[in-house]
């Protein structure tokens, strides 16, 4: 019989009862809830006259909504000028209130992007079912977790019974090996992962990201490639543990001590495939052949290297890959043949649950440092994914850096990652952005978005334009 | 959640691949804390012309003459046909919601991103898979025939022409049985609390920090 995956461990590990119909019954471990997903499910428990099953599952935090700017997130929740976000934000305090959820409020220390939050506190852990309203679950995957997002019926039907009924996928084993070019970073390899598998490439699927390049990837890297697990079509996106894995978790808030530790240690030790687990699929890159990466359509697979030209829908076979490439380029507003180093920038959002982390704003930060913002761009919005990535960058003299290259440093948020707040592009601009959704519409109205890492979108901040941010950095500054 | 077991509709079409759930149902409308009131809503980028904000009153917004649903021949559609990989992108709920909301009973695609495929279930929607030369075929006739409806069957698995033309289509028997039954999922999950509560016991003796460290 052949070993067993990571993802079939996880599985076995929660599984409670198999049905004749082909579903299950999986057990979790931890509920992330916000803003947005929540008040529905709650208002469904409260109607059923039903209660959350476990207390100590849940953690709570809003993010989506907020305002990322510092006098308005100073006036506190009554301060939110937008009727109906006030109203849920506040919807959210209550209903934690009410049900005695532990929550992390708008201005508390521990308040973040929902898949910032939970790694850093140490509330998700290696082996843990993890759950939440919200599709990027994915990312706590880069701790061995099972991760994934549910929609809002199953966000009442977590708090109800601690459980999910579901299918289990299928596995798929991405493996990149090779030398990292310098300046190449881990938003740089998902999004190859993105272009060479597509946006459906992975439905149905849970992959696990494996091979010399993401062992040697730090935990924070890890998460922002398991992030666009989903981007790939894949609910779930996992690493297996490390010593790595361990070390980051060690002496985090949630995360035990003393004899539990040990104990929970050498548990998370056995959480890798085995040598001879089979995939369904299996899909191998050299990262070698990995150039930065920047998007040039409206979904994460219309993406190039930086040094590439914009693609022409004619050289596609006809149907709807090309009817798609002309209807992008067309909302674009760019044409075949032009570089994309000669896409002008109006906006540059450096943010989002991919790249918002401690490493992606030092990334940011070195190629910041010293430098202007071209005198073309609009705005440069740096915002931190939690209070403790703020507080960690401030300690280090990043926000410095930035405020004196003329970028605004913001509050912690999803801000314009998805725009509900008042970050938003305008209809027609173009943005160098480090989040993960590059939709029409997904920044703003008629907003264009243009995916790639912190460093690429510094580097764009400054020139104005999209750049090849390679030889702005000399050789060890880049991860 | 609703029940669903046959349904004779007009179909409406979405001709494009890929459709997002931000393009189904833009994030500024997410900002309710309601489950209801999301159609005037659906499509809202694609389908006015001018910005839509949430508590609009949506009946005296310019609509975009070029988007087909907007057509007369289209109005009181209730099922929809789309494109390959529909529903992609974030975990709203809010788009099946809205699609329930406008008045769409089942989507016809050759494939769905998978959250937005479970989610259409627990809200009385019904995602059917047919093949993308079958999809192909009923754009065509579609285009044809105004005032073209389709017959869709659950128990049955099938959706037929009036012409007469049956086209099959597969799904799992336990979503199959839910939609049909219209069961409350919370209460069918609730009467295994015994052996979720076993697991429990079982669990924290293996693993007992996953237990009480949140407070
Ligand atoms: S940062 Fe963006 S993708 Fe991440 S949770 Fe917030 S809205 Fe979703």
């Amino acid at each position: 019989m052949a070993g067993k995956t990571l993802y079939d461990k996880l599985w076995d590990a929660h599984l409670i009862k198999q049905n004749d119909d082909g579903s299950s019954v999986l057990y979790i471990d931890r509920h992330v809830l916000h803003e947005v997903t929540s008040p529905q499910a709650f208002e469904g428990l409260r109607l059923a006259g039903r209660s959350p099953w476990r207390l100590d599952t849940n953690i709570a935090t809003p993010d989506h909504n907020i305002s990322t700017d510092r006098e308005e997130r100073d006036a506190g929740v009554s301060g939110i000028p937008d009727e109906i976000s006030r109203i849920q934000v506040k919807t959210l305090d209550d209903n934690c209130d009410h049900f005695g959820i532990k929550e992390f409020k708008m201005n508390e220390m521990g308040q973040g992007i929902v898949h910032v939050m939970g790694p850093e506190l140490g509330a998700t852990m290696p082996g843990m079912t993890v759950v939440c309203g919200d599709s990027h679950t994915a990312t706590h995957g880069a701790l061995a977790c099972l991760a994934h997002g549910i929609g809002t019926s199953e966000v009442e039907h977590v708090l109800a019974t601690q459980c999910l009924v579901t299918k289990k996928m299928k596995n798929m084993r991405v493996t990149v090996n090779g030398e990292v070019g310098h300046g190449v970073t881990p938003k740089d390899i998902v999004l190859a992962v993105i272009g060479k598998i597509g946006t459906a490439g992975g439905n149905g699927h849970a992959i696990e990201f494996a091979g010399s390049v993401f062992r040697d990837m730090s935990i924070e890297g890890r998460m922002t490639v398991c992030n666009m697990a989903i981007e790939a079509g894949a609910r779930v996106g996992m690493v297996a543990v490390d010593e790595k894995t361990i070390r980051y978790c060690e002496g985090r808030q949630f995360v035990p001590k003393g004899d539990l530790w040990n104990q929970a240690v050498t548990y998370w030790k056995t959480l890798v495939s085995d040598d001879d687990a089979e995939f369904d699929s299996e899909i191998e890159m050299h990262a070698e052949d990995i150039a930065p990466q920047v998007t040039w359509g409206t979904s994460p697979e219309m993406v190039a290297p930086v040094t590439a030209i914009v693609p022409d829908p004619k050289d596609q076979p006809e149907g709807d890959r090309r009817k798609g490439m002309i209807r992008a380029l067309e909302y674009m507003g760019l044409k075949s043949g032009m570089p994309i180093t000669s896409i002008v920038v109006d906006r540059v959002f450096i943010g989002s649950c991919t790249n918002s982390r401690i490493e992606d704003m030092r990334e940011a930060a070195i190629v910041a440092n010293g430098r202007q913002v071209a005198s073309t761009v609009k705005q440069v919005l740096i915002v931190p994914g939690s209070q403790m990535v703020k507080a960690q960058a401030e300690a280090e003299g990043l926000d410095k850096i930035f405020i004196q290259a003329g970028m605004d440093w913001r509050e912690p948020g999803c801000s314009m990652c998805l725009a509900m707040n008042a970050d938003k592009l305008g209809a027609g601009e173009h943005c160098a952005s480090t989040s993960n959704r590059n939709f029409e519409g997904r920044q703003g109205n008629g907003g264009r978005t243009h995916l790639m890492s912190p460093a690429m979108a510094a580097a764009a901040a400054v020139a104005g334009h999209i750049v090849d941010v390679r030889p702005w950095l000399s050789e060890g500054e880049a991860r | 959640m609703k029940a669903f077991t046959q349904h004779r509709g007009l179909v409406g079409p979405m001709d494009r691949a890929n459709v997002d759930t931000d393009m189904i149902i833009p994030k500024q409308f997410l900002k309710s804390i309601k489950r209801s009131g999301f159609g005037p809503n659906l499509f809202d980028e694609l389908r006015y012309l001018d910005q839509g904000e949430p508590g609009q009153d949506c009946s005296d917004r310019p609509l975009n003459p070029d988007f087909p649903l907007n057509e007369p021949r289209y109005k009181g559609a209730s099922i929809l046909l789309a494109r390959k990989n529909f529903g992609c992108g974030s975990s709203r709920e809010h788009a099946p919601w809205a699609l329930e909301d406008y008045g769409f009973k089942a989507v016809i695609a050759p494939s769905y991103a998978d959250i937005f495929y479970n989610n259409c279930f627990k809200n009385g929607v019904l995602p059917v898979i047919l093949s993308e030369n079958e999809v192909d075929e009923l754009f065509q006739e579609l285009a044809s025939d105004e005032g073209y409806h389709l017959n869709i069957d659950l128990a049955a698995q099938t959706v037929t022409t009036d012409s007469g033309k049956i086209f099959s289509f597969e799904l799992d028997e336990f979503r199959k049985e839910c939609l049909l039954s219209g069961l409350d999922e919370i209460g069918l999950t609730l009467t295994s609390s015994d052996l979720i509560k076993e697991y429990e016991i079982e669990r924290e003796k293996q693993h007992p920090w996953v237990f009480g460290a949140i407070k």
